[in-house]
């Protein structure tokens, strides 16, 4: 079944036989708890053993869905930017651009389970319930068309489902397609009678130009009338912004702020405060974000206060899946803590 | 190896030549060199040949000088969505030897570097076992130990040229590499501690590893290879890992692809058969022109790549004497051979390898030459212990297509132009 240089195949075929006939034990490490393996344990096979209990649709899944996943995977799970599609691509993998997407080419619907319950959501890993798991897997199955919107998908009947691509994999083959043709004495001159360059890597022009400079994030792209419009800042309460920077650590995962700051999922917050909305050069605003720079938001501490209470209501269609600073004195305190680093 | 031997033998005839000959018309020559010639670097006192310079204890754990400071790890942002789950490149362009620095080994999270303490630190092991047990780090310090250089190389390395000469750098195409001396205690012998006896035949039992970061990363291992070569490390060229590699602990699969070393190793488990995990069948997969996809395409076959010259490092120097280094490896075995080629692969020659290949370690070659000023189509072609030859880029597509993303080891060209400056392409 697998295919080893025959030597390590030798070697390891030897410690096999005499694996369980090893030296004695050192007498190390102490024995696991059934409740620590049960906390650690979360594997499902492809057979469905280790499945979680639990059900959901799609109707629940597609509100657990926009809360939880929207931000990255798209409203219809058809990705946003880099970040995955979940939906789509069925008959496309031997095509040119092929899309791989859970309904497309994930062959294991215990896969789909075990990693959504497993990994996700991105930035909150194993918090979902194990009802909320089959409700987003069921949302994503319908997104491909796999299933109904009210088909109940649960521990009992998550195998029935066919997955399009279960057939479409076979083990590595490269020892009969590959090595056997290319353990040759290889050719040492007069190889070819020409050599034509085909494809030179400055046509395309995506490498990453050599020490960029952070300070081009930092210089905001003029707005639509080609002025920079930046409004006057009241001074920093020191205090206060200190205060800030502990609430700032909620924003951390996905913002960086100072001077060595980066675009991360999130753009860098520097000279946020008094400036355009949506001017930070680098980053790919969603839709949302671009028509309300063209409207004319300026970040004003008053407009930044409303939109940090409630980022998705403020601004429909924001990809930042942040949902909002419950209490005013955090959204003061950390509106406060940008103001150190605008101007 | 006699044809090396050779020239290197002529090499010192004819340097012990040359330098009897110059010793003899060393006074001619000071006396006729032109003084506006001399450098002030040496005829006139510099500041740090007369004062004081650092003490010790200024740097009390040293960073390379500050003169190095552009030898760093790169990515490329286009390519995913977030740096917290993304890839950086070693500048492998700029090192030499074998070795890879840790600080600037390529890394490659799914959910960031996690910052796991020691004594936080615990190792499960469960399943089709006799015992299922915890260990701690320090539990692990205390096992039979031992040392081993391996090449880790993520499956992606390489990837996003299939479909053409895409990024401008030798640390971009092929910077997904590191090579380490790892410390640390075989996978065997922690299995035999908590007993496989349970597991009953071993042939076709398997291990499922994860990791202790929030993407948790499993991958499903052969009891085979688990029991072979598998190894559980906690140092790395002598020092702790460092937090990007998994510290405190992460596993090296020797000659298999970089995913499967799975960093901040917490729990391993004897299984069945493979879990088919996300990262075994969405991801790390290789999908054929047909449609098809390839999975359990695990180990790295042999590849090689010039660093220098090469795009991040054009030929400064001009016309004359030019050494060319490089890197080889094979997840099969031992590098044995490589060539190198200055004209797009229609001639090659043998280069040298800088000390004989060891088994699923990096070997750097070199290759010296007298430069004509003339352009350059510059490959280099691995051959391990199998007899397996690197293929062109060509070849592969013949067999893969154009959509394999993963494990492409085609044989790089470097075009040198006549003033030194060295661009990716591709040949026919």
């Amino acid at each position: 079944m697998l295919k080893f240089h025959r030597a390590a195949f030798l070697s390891a075929a030897l410690l096999i036989a005499a694996a369980p006939m090893l030296a004695d034990s050192y007498g190390l490490g102490r024995p696991a708890t059934m409740k620590e393996i049960a906390a650690w344990d979360w594997n499902i096979m492809p057979d469905g053993a280790g499945m979680p209990i639990g059900s959901g649709d799609a109707i629940d899944g597609e509100e657990v869905f926009a809360e939880k996943c929207a931000s990255c995977h798209g409203d219809f799970a058809e990705g946003m930017g880099r970040w995955p599609e979940l939906a789509g691509g069925i008959d496309t993998l031997d095509e040119d651009d092929p899309l791989k997407t859970v309904g497309s080419y994930w062959p294991y619907m215990s896969t789909v389970i075990d990693y959504v319950k497993r990994s996700m959501p991105y930035g909150y890993a194993g918090s979902l319930t194990d009802n909320e798991t089959y409700a987003i897997v069921a949302y994503i199955l319908y997104s491909n068309d796999l299933i109904e919107d009210d088909f109940v998908l649960s521990n009992h009947n998550a195998l029935d489902v066919e997955m399009p691509n279960a057939n479409g994999f076979i083990i590595d083959d490269r020892e009969e397609t590959e090595y056997a043709n290319w353990r040759t004495d290889p050719c040492m001159s007069n190889c070819k009678d020409t050599v034509k360059v085909t494809m030179r890597a400055r046509v395309l022009d995506v490498t990453p130009i050599e020490e960029a400079s952070s300070d081009s994030q930092l210089v905001p792209e003029a707005s639509q009338s080609g002025e920079v419009s930046v409004i006057q800042i009241n001074a920093v309460n020191q205090e206060l912004a200190d205060s800030g920077k502990k609430v700032f650590k909620k924003c951390k995962s996905c913002h960086q702020i100072g001077e060595k700051a980066k675009n991360r999922s999130g753009p860098i917050l520097n000279n946020m405060v008094g400036h355009p909305a949506a001017s930070v050069n680098g980053y790919k605003y969603s839709k949302s974000f671009k028509s309300a720079r063209e409207a004319g938001l300026i970040w004003t501490e008053e407009e930044l206060a409303k939109f940090l209470a409630k980022p998705k209501k403020y601004l429909k269609g924001t990809k930042m899946s942040f949902a909002g600073l419950k209490k005013e004195d955090d959204t003061k305190a950390v509106i406060e803590y940008l103001k150190l680093y605008s101007e | 190896m006699s044809k090396v031997n050779k020239r290197n033998t002529q090499t010192r005839r004819s340097f012990l030549r040359g330098a009897a000959l110059s010793s003899a018309g060393a006074v001619v020559a000071v006396s006729s060199t032109a003084k506006e010639q001399s450098e002030a670097l040496i005829t006139e006192a510099q500041s740090w040949a007369q004062e004081l310079a650092d003490g010790v204890d200024v740097t009390p754990y040293g960073l390379p000088i500050e003169h190095e400071g552009d030898v760093i790890r790169r990515n490329v942002p286009w390519l995913t969505a977030d740096a917290v789950s993304s890839v950086n490149f070693t500048p492998i362009h700029a090192l030499d030897g074998t070795i890879t620095p840790q600080g600037c080994a390529f890394e490659r999270h799914h959910s960031g570097a996690i910052d796991l303490k020691k004594e936080d630190y615990r190792l499960m092991i469960n399943g089709l076992v006799d015992k299922p047990m915890i260990f701690t780090y320090f539990d692990l310090e205390r096992f039979p130990r031992e040392n081993h250089v391996y090449f880790c190389e993520c499956a992606a390395n390489t990837g996003m040229e299939w479909a053409g000469a895409q990024l401008n750098g030798a640390q971009f195409t092929h910077g997904m590499i590191h090579n380490m001396e790892y410390t640390g205690v075989p996978l065997r012998t922690i299995l035999n501690e908590v007993g496989l006896i349970a597991a009953g035949d071993l042939k076709d039992k398997w291990v499922f590893v994860e990791g202790a970061d929030a993407s948790s990363n499993g991958r499903s291992i052969p009891m085979e290879k688990a029991l072979d070569d598998v190894f559980v490390a906690f140092k790395a060229n002598g020092e702790a890992l460092r937090k990007e590699h998994g510290y405190p602990v992460r596993l090296v699969v020797p000659g298999w692809e970089g995913n499967m070393w799975v960093k901040w190793l917490r729990r391993i488990e004897v299984t069945d058969g493979p879990v088919e995990s996300r990262e075994e069948t969405s991801k790390y997969t290789d999908t054929l022109s047909d449609g098809r996809s390839r999975k359990w395409t695990w180990a790295m076959d042999a590849k090689s790549v010039v660093t220098n010259p090469s795009p991040q490092m054009p030929i400064k120097h001009g016309s004359g004497s030019l050494l060319i280094s490089g890197l080889a490896w094979s997840g099969h075995g031992a590098i044995k051979r490589v060539d190198v080629s200055l004209d797009g692969g229609k001639n090659w020659r043998i280069a040298s390898l800088s000390k004989p290949g060891e088994k699923m370690a990096v070997s750097r070659f070199y290759f010296h030459t007298d430069w004509d000023g003339e352009e350059m189509l510059l490959q280099s072609r691995a051959i391990d212990e199998t007899g397996y030859v690197q293929p062109t880029k060509t070849q592969l597509r013949a067999v893969r297509g154009l959509n394999s993303i993963y494990h492409n080891n085609c044989i790089q060209t470097w075009h040198v132009g006549k003033n030194g400056s060295v661009e990716n392409v591709e040949v026919s």
